[in-house]
């Protein structure tokens, strides 16, 4: 039985011959995930922030509440974003359900708990370090949280990575909502398992090596800027 | 915006009472140094008067700052230098102008001023270095010229040489003598005899929350008036 070696050198061959196919997946791939983790930033990161500094009523049932989101099941947020979008749903209208559009928002939804979740026990363990400090000089609390996130900016870099890789490997969320469409809405995780129930091993594995790669990449970008930014600024 | 008076100051973390009716006026001039053994309180008397704790009972009152200064006037004309001083993640010289910045000094102004302040405590070619990677003594240095950048009228210490080797610490006290040279009143706390001796000129010995004597250093030493104060200056702990 060699058809597992004949699949790996097939997937090495489409790999290093930028297959077409696997390099327009790829690329959507990239491209989806990348738009949904600088939105999922841009929210989660000031809801973070926000929460670390500030004192009101529920904040702990709050903070329970968003750590418990981390966890969200991809399935369970396409299908909300799935009813959302469909043609009976509130945001029918707009008629992205089955687009990159509606991958986007699935992603966004999934992994904005995890950037806000995770950037707010980084801001608040540091305020704990630096609250004195800053409001002995004199700083208000919209003052302290921009501060704290700068201070922290290499620890938050590596949870938007973090953040990225995780958008990137799921696949329950995307294949709802974008439905898998061959050459529109095909991602790396959706063809893999499309690919795999069909019996077409070389492209599953060849998409399987680029996804495991980039995820590798990812983390080990995420050591090296932590080792980086610790040597330079302590 | 002295002098600074408190009446019947008490500060308790949950039950237990940590600040014990403390009543005192602080005047301008003299170097203050808050005198007593560990855990006896002076660390957060200190952060009382600062305004970094909120006392449980009793007020704080700003003699000089009485015409309708608000909260945030008051703190803008003080500055505090910590044990263990929280440097930024950046250049020593942006750490200095950071506090500037917060009170509203342009950017020239703050890195004009920031870098006198530097010329002073011998910091000014350490400039551009990351002020974490400083040693323990130079970050000290650092956090002093941070504090004095800021021209307050009150500048309050807390412990700023506990972890610091001898070298490190006479540099830190001629800085202080130096700051409280330039008119900015000093109010800083010691376990250390010999620096309460070097730096104060009149001792609030503090012992189990309660303030014990508010005298000329000269006297606390000669005729220490409560037997706490006796036993701490020859060097006895109350239970031996």
């Amino acid at each position: 039985m060699n058809s597992l070696g004949e699949a790996f050198t097939a997937a090495w061959r489409l790999i290093a011959g930028f297959d077409a196919e696997l390099a327009q997946v790829v690329g959507l791939s990239l491209q989806v995930s990348l738009i949904a983790v600088v939105i999922a930033t841009l929210i989660g990161l000031p809801i973070g922030a926000m929460i670390a500094v500030e004192r009101f009523r529920g904040r702990q049932t709050l903070i329970v509440l968003l750590n418990a989101l981390m966890g969200l099941p991809p399935v369970v947020v396409g299908l909300v974003v799935y009813l959302l979008l469909s043609r009976a749903g509130p945001l029918g209208g707009l008629g992205i359900l089955f687009t990159p559009t509606a991958m986007v928002i699935a992603q966004t939804v999934l992994i904005t708990p995890i950037i806000a979740a995770l950037s707010r026990q980084i801001i608040e363990d540091a305020w704990r370090e630096y609250d004195e400090q800053l409001r002995s000089l004199g700083a208000h609390r919209l003052n302290a949280a921009m501060t704290l996130m700068w201070d922290t900016r290499f620890s938050l870099l590596t949870i938007v990575l973090a953040g990225f890789g995780r958008a990137a490997a799921e696949v329950g969320a995307v294949m709802i909502v974008g439905g898998n469409i061959a050459g529109v809405t095909r991602v790396m995780t959706t063809t893999i398992a499309l690919e795999t129930s069909k019996g077409d091993l070389p492209l599953a594995l060849g998409l399987g090596i680029v996804l495991i790669t980039l995820v590798i990449v990812l983390n080990a970008l995420a050591a090296v800027i932590r080792e980086m930014a610790l040597r330079r600024y302590g | 915006m002295l002098p600074l008076e408190l009446h019947e100051l008490t500060f308790s973390a949950g039950k237990a009472a940590i600040i014990r009716g403390i009543s005192a006026r602080i005047e301008a001039g003299p170097r203050t140094v808050i005198l007593g053994p560990n855990g006896a309180g002076k660390s957060v008397l200190m952060r009382l008067c600062h305004g970094l704790l909120t006392p449980t009972s009793g007020r704080i009152v700003w003699q000089g700052a009485m015409n309708g200064g608000k909260n945030v006037d008051v703190r803008r004309q003080q500055a505090m230098v910590f044990q263990r001083p929280v440097m930024l993640r950046r250049s020593a010289l942006a750490n200095v102008m950071y506090g500037l910045k917060l009170a509203g000094k342009s950017r020239s102004q703050s890195e004009l001023r920031a870098m006198d302040v530097l010329e002073v405590v011998g910091l000014a070619q350490h400039a551009e270095r990351a002020a974490r990677v400083l040693s323990g003594g130079e970050q000290q240095r650092l956090a002093l010229a941070r504090a004095w950048a800021l021209g307050p009228d009150v500048l309050f210490l807390d412990e700023p040489t506990a972890n610091l080797d001898p070298a490190s610490t006479q540099d830190i006290e001629n800085i202080i003598n130096a700051i409280h040279a330039s008119g900015t009143k000093i109010i800083m706390t010691t376990h250390n005899l010999g620096q309460a001796r070097r730096l104060g000129d009149e001792i609030l010995f503090i012992s189990n929350g309660r303030l014990m004597e508010h005298t000329p250093i000269n006297r606390f030493f000669k005729q220490p008036a409560s037997s706490e104060a006796a036993s701490f200056i020859k060097g006895e702990t109350p239970w031996q």
